[in-house]
């Protein structure tokens, strides 16, 4: 399996890239697909820990991963949140789907 | 006019040349000494005007995109031209959350970001012709 990639029980955590672009939203998309596939997946961690750069194509990424969970009634994390990312987190709406952990305060969870 | 400088850019509508678009508007615009904050929500805005030519503007086949930047004074212009199918309806593609392509899990809120993220965003376009987003940043520090 990639190695961005990681299951445990019904849980997936995808590190993402350092851009999360077109491009590299697509080839992750592809791949979780592909696991959510074989394995049952309840949760899904995405984590930008190396992140620094996203566009609208992250949103969609996180917006289609939420629809496929959706109906098994999982839920999907965000984890090591920097400032412009949770920026776009808020501004497209995605935040009210999502639980959001900045990079600073692991443990805190914020927005509403 | 002092203070002024300017870049073009022609290059392939390949994916890969959208993180050659936004670091190449990014380093332009170092001359102007942006914050990390203005140089984000810059790669942020050209990286979804380009995306939008691949993706719409082309429909994934290969021509040419022109990225014209235009430095005056402590404001930046950015134009993002194609000569793509064109926007049947500029008003509607502008409305956070639209897409034409759910299925590609498109969120829709590409040209919602620009806005966000530039100080003015303008649209031109002609169905059969092509696109023009015209952008405009002032780089406050």
């Amino acid at each position: 399996m990639n190695p961005l990639f990681e299951t445990e029980d019904a849980c997936l955590t995808v590190r993402l890239p350092k851009e999360l672009d077109h491009p590299a939203s697509d080839c992750i998309r592809r791949e979780s697909d592909r696991i959510m596939n074989q394995t049952y997946i309840k949760t899904m961690i995405f984590d930008f820990e190396k992140t620094g750069f996203m566009d609208s194509s992250g949103i969609g990424l996180i917006m289609g991963r939420y629809r496929a969970l959706g109906m098994r009634g999982g839920c999907i994390r965000a984890i090591h949140v920097n400032g412009h990312i949770n920026k776009m987190l808020h501004l497209s709406g995605v935040h009210r789907y999502i639980e959001i952990q900045k990079q600073e305060a692991d443990c805190e969870k914020i927005g509403e | 006019m002092e203070n002024t400088n300017e870049m073009t850019i022609i290059f392939d509508s390949r994916p890969v040349n959208e993180g050659l678009a936004r670091v190449a508007v990014a380093a332009f615009c170092t001359q102007l000494n942006p914050t990390l904050e203005e140089v984000a929500d810059l790669k942020t805005a050209v990286s979804e005007a380009v995306t939008n030519c691949i993706i719409h503007g082309y429909e994934g086949e290969v021509h040419k995109i022109e990225l014209c930047c235009r430095l005056q004074g402590r404001e930046l212009f950015v134009d993002v031209r194609d000569e793509g199918v064109g926007i049947p309806d500029v008003e509607k593609a502008m409305e956070p959350m639209f897409t034409t392509k759910p299925e590609k899990d498109r969120s829709g809120m590409g040209f919602t970001f620009m806005e966000a993220f530039m100080d003015e965003v303008s649209v031109e376009s002609r169905v059969g012709m092509g696109t023009t987003v015209h952008m405009k940043k002032i780089i406050r520090r």
